[in-house]
This record gives C-alpha cells, structure tokens and sequence, in this order.
C-alpha cells in the first residue's frame, strides 16, 4: 500500500498547485471514475423501473459491442438525475417521464441539458384494479364509485381507510393531493420500490384479492397480472399545475431522452447514437419482461434483442 | 414498546436510591402540575400543536434553490466549495488509476505483502483471498472504486481528525468545547450526514467522500485527545526535566506513548469509512455500495450479496489488519523489518509489471463466478415455501406481517395517541432518573425540538420502531451475554460470530432480511436488531464476568442457587454494564432503523430518501434535523450519569 499512499501524496500536492489560483467550476466536473485509462467512457443514468432499466442496456450493448465504449451506469432518481445530468456526472438520461420546472431551469434558462429527440414509447400513469376484480364489480373502474369498495382495499398498513398503492417516493405523482381533492375513503402507502410493489401486487393476485395501485403503461407486468383502468376526472391541459389542487388523471406522455449539453456536442458516435435511439413500446416490454420475469442480466437480455431485431439497431448507428 | 418505558425505570430503583428517585419524581410532578394545565389550555392535548411548529419548508426550499442556481457562477462556489470538490476529484481519480495501473494481481500482491508485514503470514493468505473473491464474484471494478473512495477519505479523516484530537490533547479549553461536539457527532446515525453535504456539492462522488470524512473524522479525534492526555505523568516528568522544549516532547515522548490509541483511532476510522462510504451510494458515491442499492431497489437479492460479500469481505481484511499492525507495536522490532519491507515492495511492483506484460490488468471476465443466481432461485423457493402457510409455526411473512400487527402498530399508536406534553414528561422522566438534570434537559429539548419542525408524527413512527427493535435486542441480547458469561464454551463460540458481526457495515443487513421478511417496517426492524445484538452481548457478558468474584463466593458460600447468584448478585453489580448496553443498543437501532427505509420502514428516514430522490431538500433537510433531535434525545435518555464522569472513549 505503500506506493500507493506516496501516489497519493504526489497527485495531492501537485493538484494543490494546479488549484491554487483560479476558479473552479464544480459543474463542470466529471465523476473521478469516468474516462480511466483512456477508455471512451459514457455514463448512463438508470432509474429505479424495469423499463428504464431495459433501455439502458440495449444502448450499453451496443455502445459497448459496437462502438467500443466502456458504459458506466448509475441509479439516480428522476430529480437528481436532472441534478447530475447537468454537472455532466452522467452523460445522458434515457426515459423522462415529464419535469416541467427541471426543463426550464437546465435546458432553457442554464442550458446545460439539451434534449435527446423521443424515446418512442408513450407513458401513461394511472390508477389500476386487477381485471379479476374489475368483471365481478364492473362500477369499480369509475372513481366516484371508489368509496364504496374502501373497506375491501383495507390492509395492515392503510389503517381503518383503503389502500391506494404507490411505488418509489421518486416517481411521479399526484396521488396524495388527489385522494384528498376527490374526497376518497384512502390511504396512499408507498412500496418503496417498484420491485416491492410487483412482489405485492403479485401477491395479492395469487389469492386474487382485490387492490388499487397507482400503475404505469408501458409495464411488462400487465401480461402477467391483467389490470384495468380507474377514469379519473379527465386530463386537461394545465389540470395538474398546482401540485396541491391536482383533482384530474394524468396526461398521456411521449417520454423523453436528455443529453448533456457537452456530450452532445463532443461525444462523437456515442452522442450520436444515443440521440438515434428510439423503439417501441413492445421492443422495450420485451427486453423488460426478460429481465424481471425471466430473471436474465439485462447484458443478456440486451444481447438476445440485439441479436434478433437488427435492422432496428442498424438505423441508430448509421 | 410499553415494557421498555417500564422497565427502565424499574432497573433504576434499586433499595439506596429510593430517595433521590422519589425526590426527583415529586418535582417532575409538581412541575407537570402547573404546566400541563397551563399547556392543555393554550393549545389542546393529542399531537403536537400547529401553532408551536415552525415550517423551514419555504427558507430551505429557497437555499436549495439559490444554490443550484449559483452553484456554476457565485465566487463562494468557485473559489471555495469547487476547489474542494475538485481536489476531491482529482484525489480519488489518481488513486482510482494508480490501483487500476496495477492491475488486479497488482493490487492483490501489494495488500497481501502489506498484510504480510504488519500482520503475519495468516493475514496475509486471507488478504489475497478476499480481494481474489472479490474478483471472482465480478466486483472487480466496484471494488476498486470502493477502495479507491476509502483511500481519499480516510486520509482526509485522518489528517482533520489527527488534527482536532491534538488541538483537544494539548489545550484545555479546546476540549472542552470539542468533547460534547464529538460526542455526540458519534451518536448521530449516518443519514443525518447526508443531506447538508448534498446541498452544497450535489449529488456525486465530492458530497460523498466529505459525508464520509464528516462520519469518520471524530472517533480519530476523540483517541488522538484521549492518547495525547493519557501518557504517564511521571515520564513526562522525566523528559521535561532533560530540558526539552514543548515541541520535543511532543514529538519524542507524548506521540510515540499515544501510539496505541492513535492506532486504535486508525481502525475505527477505517471501518466508519468504510460503513458510510457504502451507505453514501444513496447520494452518487458509485462503487459496490451503488450496486447494493441498485439491487435493493429491485429486491434483488442474489445481486445485493454478490456486492455485499467483497464489502464485508474488505470491512474484515482492514479490521483485521489495522488491530494486528496495533497490538504488533509493543513488541520488539524484528531484525532487518526494513529489508523485509523492501522484499514487499519489490515483490508488489514485481507483480504488478507481470501482470501488466501478460496484458491481465482488468479482472479476465471468464473468471466470473456467477452467485447472483443461485441465490436468488434459492430465495424464489424461499417466498414460494417459508414465506407463508407453513404449517405451524406459519411462514417469515405471517411472522413480519403478525409482528408489525400485534407489535408495531399498537406501539406506534399508543405513541401517537399519547398527548403531546405527556410523551415530554416521559421522556424528562426517565432522562433524569437514569442520568442528571443536564440530560434530562437536553433531552427534552431535542424533543421539542421535533415537534417544533412539524415532524412529530413520523418521528413517533420512527421512534415505535426504535423501541420495538430494542426491546427485542436486549431480551435477545441479555440472554445470550448471560449464557456467554456463564459457560467459557459458549463464548468462545460467540466471540468469533461477534467479531464478524461488529465489523459489518449497516447496510449489508438490508440485504438478507428483505429476503426473508419481505419490506416494510418488520425487515427493518429486524436489520437493527441483527445489527445491535452483537455489543449488546459483547458488553453484557464483559460486565457480568467483571462482578467481583468475592461478592460471588460469599453468595454461594450462603447458599444461593445459580439463579439467585444470577439475580441478586451478579445483575445488580454489573447494572453500569448493562445501561451502556442499553445506551449502545439504541444509539445502533436507530442508526439501522433510519436505513431500514430502504427497504420500506417508513416514517423519517423514508422522508429523507424521499427528499433525496425527488431533490425536495427542504422536507430531507427538516427529517435529517429531526433524526439528529432524535438521537440526541434517545442517547441523553437512556446515558447513565456514569459516561460523564468517566474519561473519554
């Protein structure tokens, strides 16, 4: 260990010469790990939900296989994804589910983050009953019927109100403010991940109980556990502006990729393929569905599409 | 729990202090007399009132804002906070190529030989076998980031830690001012830690080595005074009669006779380095803490312990190292240590030249031992078995479903339920029964001081875990020390499984019990009782085998059973043991029971990962103060008056 230490003494001081004067922007400060060795590195945020995390290793696949990149990757969540995608310590942010006030802050007044083009899949979140339940008790799938079947979503954790389930703290969400705008009989429990509430959810079909969870398309999980769809009052444009008064769905929305504005210009082939890449919504259920049911690495799931949808691929790299 | 509230004062009445107990309790009450009316009237019974919290959300939210917003063109950021992160980066870049230029048989080579030197040939095998392990399991690279965070950090620590604890050694007055501080910096449970750095420097690798030397720093303090003031009187004497000056006999006689203790501060260092550089993966440290919190996030357990075995894996190897290199120093140095070390180093660079000719630098992926696998088809059959309906005894989930039920829920009730000033007066109760008027005050302070921020429900919440959790640690705990301290086969037995144990970092816990209870708020529960049990034990049998063996023997000489020994002897007299243990076990649940909101606790330590994660800082910022009330509250409370009087560690 001891040349070690002495390597460390020597970049210390050296570096301490080199920072003694001037200023020092930690904006613009890349993560120590990143470009070791000269290798061309790229940096990828992956957020906590399968199909983020499908994304990520079809574009690690091929920047690796391809290009010849060494791909880092994080778990950020969606707001310091923002955060860090702006100080340049990830390179590039795959799937936004829609952040307003991040948009105007980094890509239109700092200019730090340019956006990626489309990812060609459409989200949309929602509240979901399982499709079991929804065919014995058709009138459950309109919210103002909700209340009436409060106490047959009750559990452990809703105490005496029903349980409206939510997953990661991170995600996006109204459903705080709209169990109270809509006047319903709930208690909103967070699973803490999306991984705790599929094992949940998965659960609860096993002995076909009845649940309410706030769930999201595109999901793998629907071909498992069939759901339908609670109307909420109708989206509106504008509906959702005041976090606080939120009493409508949620809006269908074309997710989004995001670039750091440095990487975009200088990231060569990387760049330009991450800006290319765009698939659809059953490309991405399919890498999804590998992972988290079939239990593969995302590297071999990646592989297993690359290998049979090549002239998908081709079109991002030309 | 109620049996906890009640069963500590019940410890506290032994026959002599009847007394002052009574004394104290009249003036609690007279005191309650006049305010609670006072209180009840002006604002109502049940939760904290509103009219008495201040809400910090819009200042914070502000500063956050500002800050981010001036974070890339204010001087204080460029000029101060950027050279800092960027000494940070550029530090741990250099040490991340430096062991990457070494490639794996490189860097495997050097720790061994190091090992080798400092602490045998032993040492030495299981240091090369680890970091080979850590390999195979294809953490190759994550280990070295890991390493390579550690390096910066604990020097950093080291160097400021080294620093305060001279200040403190040689100035009366500075260690004053800084015993409390460091003190109570040691109870805090690292996510406190968390958020203030993540303010100024973002997410990243900079926020996260600070955090760590934040976290590591004091217990290098706190020996270094401790070291520096502990050196014999008459030797000193004897230096200063030669004539030295005081820079001298620092320098020759004061540093050289604390060197034990300066060692001793090394490996608590290291390992609080090593625990908080894990947990600071929540704030973007990367490395093998990163992957246990990608794989927590998706309940992956199989991945979870791929990262987790080279974390506990190195958290042994440096333990382990650093306490040989410290019991070596007595002994006499063997001849030509210095040809030795040059052979080590020269073996090392050797090594490493090798492997960088045959082209071996990063880990060959063929080499790869996939365990992830395995394990988590082991843990399918474990959800599809153990999980429910087993006949009987009923499945992990019924047992974490019934505990959070039957124990959680009615304890956090009751909590919740109990007017506000009473849950105040509680607590004054047993802070000034079991320690002084000092720690009674400071206590309720911190108490108020949650309510005050707006978060009295989930600290409740929080704190329900907290006393669930202790309650089955010191049943489980004074059980096994009291076998442990009763039969030397049984300790022998334990002391290993402890020592691994005491050495594990907090977040490795996570990873087993989400296997076995699922999330929510039993599986942390259940972390911070596998986390606490094992110095609980450790104190409880220390002091049950310190009881004065006479008092024993005059006991069985009168004809006691071994249970009577037990009772009105041996638990009496080792009453200081077990409040320490008491004090320990809960400063350490609530270290774990914060993280348990990784894997679905709730309430606190949930609102700072929901702060982090959805860059709402004011709402982590506000549940990190209240986890630093809270600690403080639980360590004055449960702090025997002994701790003041006694010197340091």
């Amino acid at each position: 260990m001891r040349f070690r230490t002495t390597a460390v003494v020597a970049g210390a001081s050296s570096l301490l010469l080199l920072t003694g004067c001037g200023a020092a922007d930690m904006t613009k400060q890349a993560s120590p790990f990143a470009n070791a060795q000269g290798v061309k590195t790229v940096t990828l945020s992956v957020q906590s939900w399968v199909g983020a995390q499908a994304n990520v290793a079809v574009a690690q696949y091929l920047l690796e296989h391809e290009l010849g990149y060494r791909v880092d990757t994080v778990q950020i969540d969606e707001v310091p994804a923002w955060d860090a995608l702006s100080q340049g310590r990830v390179d590039a942010l795959l799937e936004d589910w829609g952040h307003p006030e991040e948009e105007q802050r980094y890509v239109k007044d700092k200019k730090t983050i340019v956006p990626g083009g489309d990812l060609g899949v459409t989200g949309h979140i929602g509240w979901y009953v399982p499709t079991y339940f929804a065919k014995q008790h058709p009138d459950v799938t309109d919210w103002k019927n909700l209340n009436k079947y409060a106490d047959r979503m009750r559990t452990a954790e809703s105490g005496g109100k029903g349980q409206l389930m939510d997953g990661s703290p991170s995600y996006v969400t109204n459903d705080k403010a709209l169990v109270n705008n809509l006047d319903l009989d709930y208690q909103v429990v967070f699973a803490g991940s999306e991984a705790a509430q599929i094992t949940q959810i998965k659960q609860f079909a096993k002995e076909k109980k009845p649940f309410l969870t706030y769930w999201y398309s595109p999901q793998w999980l629907f071909k498992k556990v069939p759901m339908t769809e609670v109307k909420l009052p109708e989206y509106k444009e504008g509906c959702d502006a005041d976090a606080e008064k939120v009493a409508c769905a949620y809006p269908h929305t074309p997710l989004q990729k995001y670039l750091n504005a440095d990487f975009a210009k200088s990231g060569g082939e990387a760049a330009a393929l991450l800006k290319k890449f765009k698939w659809t919504t059953e490309d991405q259920n399919e890498v999804s569905l590998m992972i988290a049911e079939q239990k593969l690495s995302p590297e071999e799931a990646a592989k297993k599409w690359v290998d049979s949808h090549e002239s998908t691929w081709k079109a991002w790299l030309s | 729990m109620a049996t906890v509230t009640t069963a500590a004062p019940r410890i506290a009445v032994p026959g002599v202090l009847k007394h002052p107990v009574l004394r104290k309790l009249l003036l609690l009450a007279l005191a309650a007399a006049i305010l609670v009316p006072l209180a009840n009237a002006r604002w109502a019974s049940g939760t904290w009132p509103a009219a008495l919290t201040v809400d910090f959300t819009e200042p914070l939210t502000k500063a956050s804002v500002w800050i981010i917003d001036n974070r890339d063109s204010h001087p204080l950021f460029l000029y101060f906070f950027g050279h800092i992160s960027n000494a940070v980066v550029l530090a741990v870049r250099a040490v991340y190529l430096v062991l990457l230029a070494a490639g794996w048989a490189g860097v495997t080579a050097a720790a061994s030989l190091v090992a080798w030197r400092v602490a045998g040939f032993r040492l030495a095998a299981g240091t090369g076998i680890a970091f080979l392990a850590c390999g195979f399991l294809g953490m190759w690279i994550p280990t070295m980031q890991t390493l390579a965070l550690m390096v910066v950090a604990v020097l950093a620590s080291v160097a400021v830690g080294a620093l305060l604890g001279l200040a403190a050694g040689l100035s009366d007055r500075m260690d004053r001012i800084l015993r409390p501080v460091l003190d109570t910096m040691q109870v805090l449970p690292a996510y406190a830690y968390l958020l203030p750095v993540v303010l100024v420097f973002g997410m990243g690798v900079p926020a996260a080595v600070l955090a760590t030397v934040v976290y590591a720093a004091p217990p290098m303090a706190r020996l270094t005074a401790l070291g520096l003031r502990g050196a014999d009187k008459e030797v000193l004497e004897a230096v200063e009669s030669l004539g030295t000056t005081a820079r001298q006999r620092l320098l020759t006689a004061r540093i050289p006779l604390a060197r034990k203790e300066l060692l001793l501060g090394l490996n608590q260092t290291i390992m609080m380095a090593l625990s908080m550089a894990v947990i600071a993966s929540v704030i973007g440290a990367g490395g093998l803490g990163d992957r246990v919190y990608q794989a927590l996030g998706s309940v992956d357990v199989g991945a979870a312990l791929a990262a987790g075995i080279p974390i506990v894996l190195l958290a042994v190897v440096l333990d382990r190292v650093t306490g040989a290199a410290g019991e070596a120093l007595g002994d006499e140095p063997q001849p030509n240590g210095r040809a030795r070390w040059a052979y080590a180093l020269v073996a090392a660079v050797a090594v490493a030249v090798a492997g960088r000719l045959a082209g071996r630098l990063d880990w060959p992926d063929a080499w790869a031992l996939n365990i992830a696998e395995p394990v988590n088809r082991a843990v399918d059959w474990m959800t599809d078995h153990l999980y429910s309906g087993v006949p009987v005894i009923g499945g992990t989930a019924d047992w974490a479903a019934h505990f959070t039920t039957w124990v959680l829920d009615p304890v956090r009730d009751t909590l919740q339920w109990l007017p506000w000033w009473s849950v105040l007066l509680i607590v004054a109760a047993l802070a000034w029964l079991i320690g002084t008027w000092r720690t009674a005050l400071t206590a309720v302070l911190a108490m108020a001081a949650i309510g005050v921020l707006g978060v009295w429900e989930p600290s409740l919440d929080t704190l329900s875990q907290v006393l669930a959790a202790v309650a089955v640690t010191l049943v489980l705990g004074f059980a096994t020390g009291i076998a442990a301290a009763r039969s030397d086969r049984v300790e022998r037995m334990l002391r290993p499984v402890l020592d691994v144990f005491q050495t594990m970092p907090q977040f490795v816990y996570l990873i087993p019990v989400v296997a076995l209870f699922g999330v929510g708020r039993a599986p942390a529960v259940a972390a911070a009782v596998v986390y606490a049990l094992p110095a609980v034990v450790r104190i409880t049998t220390q002091g049950l085998r310190q009881v004065d063996p006479a008092a024993l023997e005059s006991a069985r000489s009168l004809g006691a059973t071994p249970a009577q020994q037990l009772r009105q002897v041996q638990l009496p007299l080792a009453r200081p043991a077990l409040l320490l243990a008491v004090n320990q076990g809960v400063v350490l649940v609530l270290a774990v029971v914060i993280i348990g909101s990784l894997v679905g606790g709730g309430a606190l330590g949930y609102e700072v990962v929901a702060g982090l994660a959805q860059g709402d800082l004011a709402t982590g910022l506000v549940a990190g103060a209240a986890i630093v009330c809270l600690g403080l509250m639980l360590d004055r409370v449960t702090q025997p008056t002994e701790r003041r009087a006694k010197k340091g560690a």
